[in-house]
């Protein structure tokens, strides 16, 4: 048996669990599918052939000498490319750190991949640094929508979006600060879980904005989403902000009935410079659930405000070495936007982290009558790769600045948020499925209902 | 925002050792005062003197 594009990470650890297909050949065929199509999506930055064959072959090998093997074995995937891959330099989209040794080490959550039976098979573009919307990357060039190649993947972790979107690998890993998950997701229509903040460790992956920084996976089918979540899950001391909660499986969870949720549309400012395509994914997906309630969300355009004010702050602050002694190396656009960030005033970034506790505790009253809240996860489809503003109701406003607008007063206070896709035409547009902390599980379930129900799928890939 | 804005970012970037060719800083300062739009959006916000703030963040 042979692996075909359209397997599921499922599909195919149940082959090769069941000797129909061996580890070796789901690994060739997708290294086969990167040769092939990544001259076009350019989504790898890396491609770790060997080692991935080396692995393939252990797990083999295990399999013949009747061993048990994880429940994701043989299952090929990926990685942003700010995670640690042991033998190269971490990157993080930039020019400067490929001149860092390479990591002696895997990051956490690769080791966890890897001890369920996954096989790592590159590390994948990104937006320099990971401050960025649109995935586009100036030393590597963009990484391209697989729905339409002239379009964006999203950002920062465009590459991840890319490389599932376009069906190269089942499952890829990425980082989410402001959107940088669910961006991707919505873009190259494809599903992506931001977990609670705390949940996943981030050991060994570079870091962006610490009190914002999440990490998660990227999947075409919610079953996938689960495993590789499930599999990643767990304590971990080299990540000080990593919970000590333990285990809490979701896959069993998935096809529990959600008829018993409370299900609300967020209103307010998730209802507010949308394209009509936001619109209509919303409202396909309340549908589908019977959602009818609208709940306001109280001062979401502040809290928006709040995270860019603590991300450029923090930004700045994580770079500031860098930034003046090879400020040269940066993206220009980058760098100047880091470089601002540096000139806030203190006060305001006090008063930001001030107002995150007040509007946390907005958000678990919301919680106490709702168990999730929908909303737009982009405003708008992908946008043309280079395109600087769009027409909004007559209003012309900038691409880079929007695009994030609906994300961002989520991650601002670590909620979970699984990112559906909703397959539009001529292109897909993602929502988001939000829930209150530590409850990935429902954000899971809902996703997968309307997976079931055809409200939410990802579409196969006609860029390539 | 001309002149004082300038001169702020001519102040602070010295007190930081940060370099801004003039290349840059036209582009610095629209960053700038995009922050501090935001920034003051956050400001404007009264909240109770005992407020504590959230830099080591729980969800």
């Amino acid at each position: 048996m042979s692996a075909k594009p359209e397997m599921t990470a499922a599909e195919i650890a149940s082959a090769v669990a069941g000797r129909k297909m061996s580890a070796l050949a789901a690994t060739e065929a997708a290294l086969a599918r990167i040769a092939q199509h990544d001259r076009t999506l350019n989504s790898f930055t890396d491609v770790t052939a060997e080692r991935a064959r080396a692995k393939a072959r252990g797990i083999d090998a295990d399999i013949a000498a009747g061993k048990t093997v994880g429940p994701l074995a043989g299952v090929p995937f990926a990685v942003k490319n700010l995670f640690d891959v042991a033998g190269l330099p971490t990157r993080a989209g930039s020019k400067i750190n490929r001149d860092l040794a390479p990591a002696r080490r895997d990051a956490t959550l690769i080791e966890r991949m890897e001890a369920a039976g996954a096989v790592l098979v590159g590390a994948l573009n990104m937006g320099e640094y990971a401050y960025d919307f649109t995935g586009e990357n100036i030393h590597d060039g963009p990484s391209r929508n697989p729905h339409d190649t002239t379009r964006m993947s999203g950002g920062s972790s465009g590459g991840s979006g890319s490389a599932v979107g376009g069906a190269l690998v089942p499952i890829a890993l990425g980082s989410d600060t402001n959107g940088s998950i669910r961006v991707p997701s919505s873009f190259c229509g494809i599903f992506g879980l931001k977990p609670t903040y705390g949940r996943l460790s981030r050991a060994r992956s570079f870091p962006f904005v610490a009190s914002l920084d999440h990490l998660g996976p990227f999947a075409r089918s919610v079953v996938d989403l689960a495993l590789a979540y499930d599999a990643m899950q767990g304590p971990d001391a080299e990540d000080s902000a990593c919970t000590t909660r333990g285990l809490e499986p979701t896959l069993p969870l998935l096809a529990n009935p959600v008829s018993d949720l409370r299900i609300a549309i967020a209103g307010g400012h998730f209802q507010k410079n949308v394209f009509p395509e936001a619109v209509e994914a919303v409202s396909r997906v309340a549908k589908a659930l019977g959602a009818t309630q609208v709940v306001d969300v109280p001062e979401a355009s502040r809290a928006r405000a709040a995270a860019y004010v603590i991300t450029t702050t923090e930004g700045a602050s994580l770079h500031l070495d860098r930034l003046r002694k090879r400020p040269n190396d940066f993206d220009p656009a980058v760098r100047d936007r880091l470089i601002a960030g540096a000139l806030v005033p203190a006060p305001l970034v006090d008063r930001a982290q001030k107002f995150r506790r007040w509007y946390r505790a907005q958000l678990a009253e919301i919680f106490k009558t709702v168990d999730v809240l929908l909303a737009p996860a982009t405003p708008c489809t992908a946008p043309k790769l280079g395109q600087v503003n769009f027409n909004l109701d007559g209003v012309e406003l900038p691409v880079r600045a929007n695009i994030g607008i609906h994300t961002q007063p989520i991650s601002f206070i670590g909620l979970p948020v699984v990112a559906v896709p909703v397959p539009l035409e001529p292109l897909p547009i993602g929502v988001q499925i939000i829930c209150a902390p530590w409850r990935e599980d429902i954000a899971l379930r809902v996703a997968h209902a309307l997976e079931k129900m055809g409200v939410a799928a990802a579409p196969a890939p006609r860029g390539i | 925002m001309a002149e004082p804005l300038d001169d702020y970012i001519d102040a602070v970037s010295k007190a930081l050792a940060l370099p801004i060719e003039e290349a840059w800083r036209p582009a610095v300062r629209a960053n700038l005062e995009v922050s501090l739009r935001l920034g003051r959006l956050v400001d404007e916000f009264a909240l109770p003197d005992d407020t504590e703030p959230a830099p080591i963040f729980t969800a």
